[in-house]
This record gives C-alpha cells, sequence and structure tokens, in this order.
C-alpha cells in the first residue's frame, strides 16, 4: 500500500526455547497513531526491539517509505528517524536537561562544547513540548511525566518520522495523560507517526487511529481504533484453549495463609485473601498491578507498611525471609536466574540452599544427607540432567525451573509461592510442573499462583484474584471465569485512580 | 522430549576437563620442572625450603581473602592488618608487660575486630569492599605506624619461634601455612558459613530468598579474612624476631593475585583453597627461580605482571567457550 512510512512484514523472531514472533505484519502511515495491543507474552516488545535495533528479526522484512530496510542497531533506528521511548527511560539522571537533549552529539564551538546554544535549542524543543523548566535543571529532579516529556523532545530532536511509545501511560496520573494525549495529538498532526502501546482499553478510542492486535506473537487483526472494548477483547485472547491444564481439585482444608490489608504505600493497598490447604489460588493481572511486589512483601523479601500475614497460624514477622521459610512458606520468583538460583552452582547445591541451616551441626554442614534429599527430589520433579553435579546454568528452562520449586520441597514447605512458574519454559515440563502442582495439593499443602498466562491461571487455579493498579479488584470461581472475565477485571480503572 | 536437547553437556575427555580444572597447577609444575633445568640450584632443599617461607606469609593472607573473594567481595586491607596485629602483639607483649600468650590474643583480635568493621561497612553501611577496605588499609597502617611510633618492636621469643625451623627440614611458617590452608578448605567445604559463601557470591538475592542471612555471613566472611591476615602478619613478624609497622606492604595484591591465579572469579562463586596454596606457590616460585637466574628485580615486577594477566585470560577464555 502506498503511503505507508514503515512497513513490517512477516517479522519472526526465535529464542531459546520460546518462539516470540511468528508471522507479525504491521503497516504504519505518516500522521497517525497506530496502537499496539496484545496480552502480556503476545510479542509486543519484541517487535518495538526489531524495530528500534535491539534484536535482529530470523524472518521477515521491514521497509521505510517502500524500500526494504535493516536495522542493526539504535544508531541504523536513529539514522531512519525511528525513535523509540521504552518504559524506563533512556536519561542520565546526573546530567542537566539540556546535556540530555544533546547527548552524543553537543554542539561544538573551537571544539569545546556550546552551552549556550545547547540550553537555546534545549529551551526550543522543551518550548514545543509544552514543558516549562530550566534546561540547566538535571533530570534526575525532574517528576516521572516530565521525564518522560524529555524523552518525547529528544526524539523531536533527532526529527523522529516515526515514535513508538511502550505503555507511556502506565506511569502517569489522569491529568498528566491528558497532557501527554495533547502532546502526541500535536506530533501526529505534524505528521509523526505513532506507535503506541497500551493496556488500557478506554484510551484507545482517545487517542488511536488504527488498532494492530497481536496474539501469541502474530498479528491477528488490524481495525478502526472505535471498534467496541469487547471485540478488542475477544481479539486478544481468543484463542482455542487447549486441554493442557490438568488440574484435579483438591478439598480445601484449613487456611494455611492468612493475608489481611496488607499495604505498601505507593505499590499495594489493603491487600486481604487467603490460601487453604489443598487450593491453588490464581492471581492475574497486568505486568506492574503489584502482583509480583505483594508476593514479595508477604514472603519478607520486601517490607510493607501495614497489614498481617499468617502462615500455618503463625504470624510473620515482617522483613524476613528466614520466618516466612521457618513457618513452611516458599517463593519461586518470577526472575528464575537472578532470584531463583546460584547459576554456576551444581544442581545438588541449589537443591540444598534452604535446608543448608537445617543440614548443619555445631557448624559443619551434612553434605551427604544435602545429596541424598537432593537426589531424591531430582527424581521426584524428573530433572533431567547429567548428574547432581552438573551446574544449573546448562539446564533448560524447565528443568531450572524445576530445580527452584525442588528446593523448597526438600525443605518442606507447605505454602508454595509460584510467580509466573512456567515462563519460559516448554510445553512438556510445563505439564510436568503442573502434575506437581496437583500433588502437592492433593497431599494438602497450598499453591498461590502468580500468572499472566491467562488459559494458565484459568486452567490451573480452584479461585482466582484479580489485581489491577495495586489493589485486589475482584475474586472468580476458576471453573466458571472466562478470559474475558479477567481482562475485564484486569483493566478496568480502580476508583480514585491509582493508589497514591 | 529427547533427553539430549534438555542436557546440554559438552562431553569431552576426562583428562581435558582436568587439565581445564587444575591448569594453575599444570602451570606449578612446568614451571618448576622448568626451572629446575635452567638452574642446578633449584631443587635443592634448602632452595625448596626458602620457597616454602617465602610462600607461608601469602599464602596464609590468601586463603583469607579467598573467603571473601568467593562471596564476590574484596579486601584490601589484609596486608595493613597483617602489620597492625604484630604490632600490637609485640607492643603488648614488651613495653605494655603482657604474657605473652595475651599479648598473642589481643594481635589476633585486633585482626579479627578490623575484618568486622570491615564488614559492618559493607553489609550495614552498603559500603562497596573495595572503598571500605581501602579505607581500612590506611586506618591500620596508620595505628600501626602510631602504636609503635614508626620503629620496629621486639617480638617476645615464645612468639619467635614460629620462625624457626624444626629440625633441620621442617619450618614452622610451613607448617602454619599448611594448618590454615586445610582450615581454610574446611570452612569452605564443609561449614555453613562456607557453603553460604559461594551461595552468595554466586547470586546474592537468590541466596537472600533461600534464608541465607547474608548481612551476618558477610560479618564472619571478613572477620575471618581479618583473622588470617593476624596470623599471616604474626608469622612474617616471627620471621624478623620484630614487629615492623611497614610489614606486609602491598601484601594484599600478591594475596589477590594468588587467589585469581588459583581459579576463583572476582565476581564471585567461585574458587578453592587449594587453588590459592598453589596460586601463592606459582608466585613464590617465580620469584625465586628469576632471583636464581639472577633477573633483575625490575624485570621481575614485569614478568609476575604479565603471568597474572596470562592466568586470568587463560580462565576467561575457557569459561567463554563453556558458556
Amino acid at each position: 500500500m502506498t503511503g505507508d512510512i514503515l512497513r513490517a512484514e512477516g517479522l519472526r523472531k526465535q529464542f531459546p526455547g520460546v518462539l516470540a514472533l511468528d508471522g507479525v505484519d504491521l503497516s504504519l502511515r505518516a500522521g497517525e497513531v497506530h496502537v499496539l495491543l496484545g496480552e502480556n507474552g503476545a510479542g509486543k516488545s519484541t517487535l518495538i526491539k526489531i524495530l528500534s535495533g535491539a534484536y535482529h528479526p530470523d524472518g521477515g522484512r521491514v521497509l521505510m517509505d517502500g524500500r526494504p530496510v535493516r536495522i542493526r542497531s539504535a544508531g541504523d533506528a536513529r539514522a531512519l528517524g525511528i525513535a523509540t521511548i521504552y518504559q524506563e527511560f533512556n536519561l542520565v539522571p546526573q546530567l542537566t536537561v539540556a546535556e540530555n537533549l544533546a547527548l552524543g552529539r553537543p554542539p561544538r564551538r573551537f571544539g569545546l562544547v556550546d552551552r549556550a546554544r545547547m540550553e537555546r535549542d534545549a529551551a526550543d524543543l522543551l518550548a514545543r513540548v509544552d514543558v516549562r523548566v530550566d534546561p540547566r535543571t538535571p533530570v534526575g529532579r525532574l517528576g516521572i511525566a516530565r521525564m518522560q516529556m524529555v524523552e518525547i523532545a529528544k526524539a523531536l530532536a533527532l526529527e523522529a518520522r516515526v515514535l513508538i511509545m511502550d505503555e507511556p501511560t502506565a506511569v502517569l496520573t489522569t491529568g498528566e495523560v491528558e497532557k501527554l494525549f495533547a502532546i502526541v495529538r500535536q506530533l501526529r498532526d505534524e505528521g509523526v507517526a505513532i506507535v503506541f502501546i497500551t493496556h488500557h482499553l478506554e484510551e484507545i478510542p482517545q487517542i488511536g487511529d488504527r488498532v494492530t492486535v497481536l496474539r501469541d506473537g502474530r498479528s491477528v487483526a488490524e481495525v478502526p481504533a472505535s471498534t467496541p472494548h469487547d471485540e478488542l477483547v475477544r481479539l486478544m485472547v481468543g484463542r482455542p484453549i487447549d486441554q493442557q491444564y490438568p488440574r484435579r481439585p483438591a478439598r480445601p482444608g484449613e487456611p494455611l495463609l492468612k493475608v489481611r490489608g496488607l499495604t505498601r504505600r505507593g505499590v499495594f493497598a489493603d491487600v486481604s485473601f487467603e490460601v487453604r490447604a489443598g487450593e491453588v489460588v490464581g492471581v492475574a493481572g497486568l505486568v506492574g498491578a503489584g502482583r509480583t511486589e505483594v508476593a514479595r512483601a508477604l514472603f519478607g523479601a520486601d517490607h510493607y507498611d501495614a497489614g498481617e500475614v499468617t502462615v500455618n497460624g503463625r504470624r510473620l514477622p515482617p522483613g524476613d525471609v528466614h520466618a516466612a521459610m521457618e513457618a513452611g512458606l516458599g517463593l519461586v520468583p518470577e526472575d528464575r536466574k537472578g532470584q531463583g538460583l546460584v547459576l554456576g552452582a551444581a544442581v545438588a547445591e541449589n537443591l540444598g540452599l534452604v535446608t543448608l541451616r537445617d543440614a548443619t551441626r555445631a557448624g559443619f554442614v551434612d553434605r551427604r544427607g544435602q545429596r541424598t534429599a537432593a537426589a531424591k527430589v531430582a527424581d521426584q520433579l524428573g530433572i533431567r540432567m547429567a548428574g547432581l553435579d552438573q551446574e544449573v546454568r546448562t539446564l533448560s528452562g524447565g528443568n531450572q525451573q524445576k530445580v527452584v520449586i525442588g528446593k523448597w520441597l526438600v525443605a518442606g514447605a507447605r505454602v508454595l509461592i509460584l510467580d509466573e512458574p512456567t515462563r519460559g519454559v516448554d510445553v512438556g515440563a510445563r505439564v510436568e510442573i503442573y502434575q506437581l502442582v496437583n500433588e502437592l495439593t492433593a497431599a494438602g499443602d497450598a499453591v498461590l499462583m502468580i500468572s499472566s498466562d491467562l488459559p494458565e491461571v484459568l486452567g490451573m487455579s480452584d479461585r482466582i484474584l484479580v489485581m489491577a493498579r495495586g489493589r485486589l479488584v475482584g475474586e472468580l470461581p476458576a471453573a466458571r471465569a472466562t478470559q474475558d472475565d479477567v481482562m475485564a477485571m484486569a483493566v478496568a480503572e480502580v476508583e480514585g485512580g491509582r493508589v497514591q | 522430549m529427547a533427553v539430549s536437547s534438555n542436557v546440554l553437556v559438552r562431553r569431552r575427555s576426562p583428562v581435558a576437563v582436568w587439565l581445564a580444572e587444575n591448569g594453575a597447577l599444570v602451570a606449578l609444575v612446568v614451571l618448576v620442572v622448568g626451572l629446575s633445568l635452567l638452574s642446578s640450584d633449584f631443587l635443592s632443599v634448602t632452595n625448596l625450603l626458602n620457597v616454602g617461607v617465602q610462600a607461608a606469609v601469602t599464602a596464609i593472607l590468601a586463603f583469607g581473602s579467598t573467603f571473601v573473594i568467593v562471596t564476590g567481595g574484596i579486601d584490601l586491607s589484609v596486608g595493613s592488618v597483617a602489620a597492625l596485629s604484630a604490632i600490637v602483639l609485640a607492643w603488648g607483649a614488651t613495653p605494655a608487660g603482657w604474657p605473652w600468650p595475651v599479648a598473642t590474643v589481643a594481635g589476633l583480635a585486633v585482626g579479627v575486630a578490623c575484618g568486622l568493621v570491615n564488614a559492618v561497612l559493607i553489609a550495614y553501611g552498603k559500603l562497596p569492599p573495595f572503598i571500605a577496605t581501602l579505607a581500612m588499609l590506611g586506618v591500620a597502617r596508620g595505628l600501626a605506624l602510631v602504636i609503635s611510633q614508626g620503629s620496629p618492636i621486639e617480638l617476645p621469643a615464645q612468639v619467635a619461634h614460629l620462625g624457626d625451623t624444626i629440625g633441620r627440614y621442617l619450618p614452622v611458617p610451613v607448617i602454619v601455612m599448611v594448618v590454615m590452608g586445610v582450615v581454610a578448605a574446611v570452612i569452605l567445604n564443609r561449614t555453613y558459613a562456607g557453603r553460604a559463601m559461594y551461595a552468595i557470591g554466586g547470586n546474592e538475592e537468590a541466596a537472600r530468598l533461600s534464608g541465607i542471612k547474608v548481612d551476618r555471613q558477610k560479618l564472619i566472611t571478613y572477620a575471618l579474612s581479618g583473622g588470617f591476615a593476624a596470623v599471616a602478619g604474626i608469622v612474617l613478624a616471627s620471621r624478623l624476631a620484630s614487629a615492623q609497622p611497614q610489614a606486609a606492604t602491598g601484601y594484599e595484591l600478591d594475596a589477590i593475585a594468588a587467589v585469581v591465579i588459583g581459579g576463583a572469579s572476582l565476581s564471585g562463586g567461585k574458587g578453592r583453597a587449594l587453588g590459592t596454596f598453589v596460586g601463592a606457590l606459582i608466585l613464590a616460585v617465580l620469584r625465586n627461580g628469576l632471583n636464581l637466574l639472577s633477573v633483575s628485580a625490575f624485570w621481575q615486577q614485569v614478568v609476575i605482571g604479565v603471568v597474572i594477566a596470562l592466568a586470568v585470560l587463560v580462565d576467561t577464555l575457557r569459561r567463554r567457550e563453556t558458556s
């Protein structure tokens, strides 16, 4: 089609164990706001990383003005006029606004940086985005909203023709969102093509012109922004749910985990729920809804401001991982490699990490006993390895995850918090992890499962808690809930806006 | 799904694996064989005992540094702490007139205390280990000079016996080195503290989320390093029969070099007492050999610098190949 400033055709991207993009098309016209919509893991991030030169596609092509281009680096993207504003800004907090705007190409005079001109240029750019701030202010002293405007001004300085914005409204208050929209509309009217990612459906008709929906690494539809919400939700989640979720509900017993009024200012507020023996409670919600933060806080990994956590009848002191462990709580963190494993250590070492203290007599570790226990659990979980001495780094994602879960089994944890338990795990190992969850609950243990994978939450939970913007916004029985129900709750505005 | 696709282990011959794992030991053997061909004096009993005594102080310091480096930290203060401990011992025994066992305990306690101060700054003050121990490097050296008023202090005779040789062939410093090496190996391999060091160095957050009290373990780690430094300082003083405030200047770098040559990684999680022992021997053999071959002291520094760079380079290349 003529008039497209940028076209992506059949983009494919394979990561070890995951096919992130499997045929994505995108057409972008000058002077439009094009919304990219999709669940977590649908491929939005991978797509924008390809367009901004951070990843290289394994298949497909990108055209600018009808000519195929290769974007091999951030520099290539910049030369083509593609600017990207990530959620984590690319600003140097210690430098001034003017220095950030001129980063890498400051105006020079006689070989020295011409500060006066740099500050004049900055003032012009700031005026264009309607931000009143002294160009000599260090960026670190600005609030989030104004930092975002500085990022936009940076894109203007590069004379970007394509501006990609990754969830720009996620961090803004309602008033700030209005202001952002005004600037985005102005840029659109100047002929910039804008790719706009958002999870908030109500923003789409306000700001968008067209919407491309991604699902499971494919672009499944391109629809006008006026498309009704129900239809958009259906497009986003409407995949066939295959019966890969062998949940066998157990009879719920006594509450093992009780959380009352858990609050951390600015992160989550007044979170209360229970998990009973034999139960799997799923926690659904968008990225940034505060699910992981709640899990870490109740486990004692982070502090909280108010509320109480009781495990097995024992009230936990805040911020004390050791006490949580002793009470029978275990956490399988979402960042397996960063927080769950000592990658350079052997399987046996990792499996024995939690029980290291218990296996110690007079300062000496019973390493033989540790090894025996590790061997037993490795066998129970079917960890595929060359031996207990194999470095965990060299295991596949699924087997690594089994090791993280396994260290809590060795410790005999009664309440397991699984945060994104099957992310980056292949299908075979997934089902094995589900089977393990069944065995645990059948034996009277309890599982709290945070997951962004809706079919997984629906298929493996007994009850589903939905979080949005730091609050628990609802509870659904898994047997009757649909993906649309969960999604509708997760994207709903919380009264009174965000947690402050 | 096939098992082989999940288990990504490169099949290599056991000999190749052993050689790769024990590169430092291989290098030491090559060095010894080479030097014994180049110099007829090298393999004499007297000379080898000399090498052992030369290696002892570095090795004991390096065993202490191994604990710290395994946790992913660094201790720059060990040379200064060694000197301060010996000075406190000698000052306590001679001008202050304490019984020699009390003075010895005081000397050791000062070393441990310096380590604890380092650890408090690092674990609770959140200072980078480099900075905290750099500060201690200055403070401990300064205190050694203040207490001794800049002059050597005679060591009590009972302690000075640590520098003796039992019979003809058993220098006491070598015995102390071996004992401290075994203690270090047992701590690293068998104790809770040691296993926690590897976990913290390998992934501090994972260790914390597995219930290991990371801050408390760091206290133990740096205290051990300080204690080992004190022992090294006392052994060094015993060889000279006096404690000198300027003793062991720059030894922290030799200790770090020995640990690294022995296969530990400065990013933590990796290192063995035996490796450190071999690393310290390599440094001592190299210095001794270059002396026997009449290489100038200036060139010796160049050679040792090159050896350190090569050792780490080989290790880095090997790791890149396996990952």
